[in-house]
């Protein structure tokens, strides 16, 4: 790459040579775009009408997609030799660093002030409200999912299951036994829990990717046995009419017990939208609150260090048993109350809400945030959700966009979005360390 | 017993779809130490690609069902080849040297963008083929009433998984391209001291695990007669858990796995429910990695400190 382009004096023929190697790469990944596309995108397969398959040819958008790939190829490697020495080695001034240092330092802050306020600001655009609970909810599910992966350490491909565990626990205790949601919240936290643990017993021998597919294969189990135990859960219909939450007892309803009648201001369904706004707000914060507070207790200290070597946690005495039961029991719990959320807010779950899919993407989230940082959690999760938010117009690409976007981020950021760890122990000053030096732990 | 017998059959053949997909799993995790999620829906590329080469080729006029089959063999062989190799180029060579969740995240993604790519690309319902293959034999014939079969497209699967797996471990255990990848499985550092060209047998892995993949897809199409875009990701998994269970880094493992997983999920949905044949399956699965953390054939990892 670069042989020619990126020398500092460019002779006229090396220029050429440049040229002709552009061209030679682009010709080749046209070719391989042809034989890919050729039967996938060239001919189209349907069932006909009388159930026998029938084929049209499709040359044009086969054409289209091989000259697209040969540009794209052309530009890509135009960028990379042009402006990819230059951006390697980046440069930065003293001055400039120390401001991005104050900066970074506001950016938390900022970002808090920001969120309490947007109801206020975005009071009659019932789209962002609803948007920004969504995205809040994937900071929760996110910041629950870190203490697992991002501070103990262990790979866990199945976390979606805690969250049905949640929603699921809220949706059947309160169509069944009509308990209220602030009863059911902690109820679900508490079964999410357990089901951790019964998760953490059989996986505490296992490392690396055995953990990620046992937790894979756990997740699916739920979601199966979800769908198929219809007596309870009503099976691939899921569980409808799930009662909202109240303000502690007084129901956000037009009557005259509700919310509005007691206050004497106007009803407004933008009222329950608010509240539940603040009510994911301070779940999300209270998981912040949490894990930070955990940080610096003896056991959030022996997560990190599980997460750095587990033989030395052992030989220093530390019950690697516990630590791990208890990361995975944390790490669910607040999956569990996310979950209870998710159903008081939608008022209606089925197992379709709780696929793979949805661990990959606070997995993603959780590594795109820098495994570990808080705040990188919070602006990945803004990331994500907000950009998968702007294809929705787009609705069969989405998960296509969505794909190549995990894809390129993961090339461009390996390390996720923010490179650096604060230590919660030092000795004068906290210096934060590159998370180049941060183990992503064996489990 | 006859019942039995016929479901052992049947879990035998399933087995061995299972098994093929199983290898490329086994073999690119023993070289490269990652999961490739995207496998599964390699194998789903596969089967469509078998499917729309069958349809051309029988619009074409040709009716030998021999040679339609050797055609749509070599034809989605190579084409799903150069799916794995491009998969590779993309989305895993790029973070080799990263940590290790990086090439995992970004697999997943990839598996996201084929399984949505077929569906863009050839719609989201079900494509049904025909019957290719008719016919069979009666093994056992009881005075109950019920027949053990054993079906022309079942003789077809297990000769065809047999005799790839043949030339593939020839080719594993007796070639030069097999030494590389031996040795870069070992210690890739040394292996590129020693003159073995690292990157290009890496790729040489991905593309024979693709080709295994898409033999599998293509067997699944005979088998069953129909492909859908989801169908990669519980077929991967399921071939993932036999890698685990037999073993994973190890190739007779592999198939063992697979074929235990195959005879697992048919005796399940024979003797208890059909519902429950995933949850039977995973539940070994942890079972297994409980009390043989290693699988079946594997070796027991050294932990160096």
């Amino acid at each position: 790459m670069g042989v020619a382009a990126s020398a500092p004096a460019q002779t006229h023929a090396s220029r050429a040579l440049g040229a002709a190697f552009i061209l030679k790469k682009a010709l080749i990944s046209a070719f391989v775009a042809l034989v890919l596309f050729s039967l996938m995108i060239g001919i189209r397969t349907e069932a006909g009408p009388s159930g026998q398959l029938i084929y049209w040819t499709r040359f044009g958008e086969l054409a289209a997609m091989v000259a697209t790939v040969f540009g794209g190829s052309i530009i890509v490697e135009l960028l990379r030799q042009w402006w990819g020495p230059v951006g390697t080695i980046r440069i930065v001034p003293p001055p400039v660093q120390k401001a991005l240092a104050v900066a970074r330092r506001a950016i938390a802050p900022l970002l808090l002030v920001f969120t309490f306020l947007v109801p206020v600001i975005f009071y009659d655009q019932r789209y962002i409200l609803d948007l920004a609970i969504l995205v809040l909810t994937y900071v929760m599910l996110g910041w629950g999912l870190n203490v697992v992966v991002g501070l103990a350490g262990l790979l866990d491909l199945g976390y979606v299951a805690f969250y049905a565990v949640g929603a699921y626990s809220y949706a059947l205790l309160a169509t069944n036994f009509g308990l209220s949601f602030w009863v059911c919240l902690p109820l679900a936290g508490i079964l999410a829990a357990f089901w951790g643990m019964l998760l953490g017993f059989p996986v505490l021998r296992l490392r690396g990717d055995y953990l990620a597919i046992v937790t894979l294969a756990f997740g699916e189990i739920i979601r199966l046995v979800i769908i198929n135990w219809q007596s309870l859960t009503g099976g691939p219909n899921g569980v409808s009419g799930i009662p909202r939450p109240t303000l502690f007892g007084i129901p956000l309803t037009p009557g005259d017990d509700g919310l509005a009648a007691r206050l004497g201001i106007e009803f407004s369904p933008t009222h329950r939208i608010v509240f539940l706004f603040y009510l994911i707000l301070a779940m999300a914060l209270l998981t912040n609150w949490v894990t930070i507070r955990l940080r610096r207790l003896p056991i959030g200290r022996a997560w990190e260090a599980l997460r750095e070597d587990e033989v030395a946690c052992r030989a220093l005495g530390i019950n690697t048993t516990t630590t791990k039961l208890t990361a995975f029991a944390t790490g669910a719990m607040f999956g569990g109350l996310a979950g209870a959320f998710f159903a008081t807010r939608q008022g209606f779950i089925s197992p379709e809400s709780f696929t793979f899919q949805e661990s990959a993407l606070v997995l993603a989230i959780v590594v795109l945030g820098g495994m570990g940082s808080q705040l990188g959690v919070a602006l990945a999760a803004l990331t994500m959700i907000g950009g998968f938010e702007l294809f929705r117009g787009l609705d069969q690409y989405r998960m296509l966009v969505f794909g190549i976007a995990m894809v390129v981020l993961m090339i461009w950021r390996p390390r996720g979005l923010i490179g650096h760890r604060d230590p919660t122990v030092f000795l004068k000053r906290s210096h934060a360390i590159s998370s180049d030096l941060v183990k992503e732990g064996h489990g | 017993m006859d019942y039995f017998a016929q479901q052992l059959i049947n879990g035998f053949v399933l087995g061995s779809i299972y098994g093929l997909i199983a290898i490329g799993y086994t073999m690119v995790y023993g070289i490269v130490g990652m999961i490739n999620f995207a496998h599964g829906d390699i194998f789903m590329i596969g089967g469509f690609i078998a499917l729309i080469s069958f349809l051309v080729l029988v619009s074409f006029g040709l009716t030998a069902v021999p040679l339609i089959l050797l055609i749509v063999l070599l034809v989605s062989m190579a084409i799903t080849a150069l799916y794995g190799w491009t998969v590779e180029r993309i989305a895993y060579r790029p973070l080799r040297h990263s940590f290790r969740l990086a090439p995992m995240l970004s697999a997943i993604g990839m598996s996201f963008v084929l399984s949505n790519y077929s569906q863009i690309a050839q719609g989201a319902r079900v494509k049904p083929v025909p019957p290719i293959i008719t016919g069979g034999y009666t093994l056992h014939a009881s005075s109950g009433g019920f027949v053990v079969q054993l079906s022309n497209v079942q003789v077809v699967v297990v000769i065809t998984t047999v005799v790839l797996l043949a030339i593939f471990t020839w080719l594993v255990a007796r070639t030069r391209l097999g030494r590389d990848m031996r040795a870069c499985e070992q210690d890739q550092t040394m292996a590129a001291l020693l003159g073995v060209d690292v990157d290009r047998t890496i790729s040489m892995t991905f593309v024979i695990g693709a080709a295994l993949a898409a033999v599998a897809g293509m067997m699944y199409l005979l088998y069953y007669g129909l492909v859908d875009f989801f169908m990669g990701f519980v077929a991967g998994i399921k071939a993932f858990t036999a890698a685990v269970l037999g073993g994973i880094g190890s190739l007779p493992g592999a198939m063992l796995g697979g074929l235990a997983i195959g005879l697992i999920e048919t005796l399940w949905s024979a003797y208890f429910s059909v519902e429950y044949k995933d949850v039977a399956a995973f539940s070994i699965l942890i079972v297994v990695l409980i009390f043989l953390p290693t699988g079946l054939l594997g070796r027991p990892e050294v932990e160096k400190v």
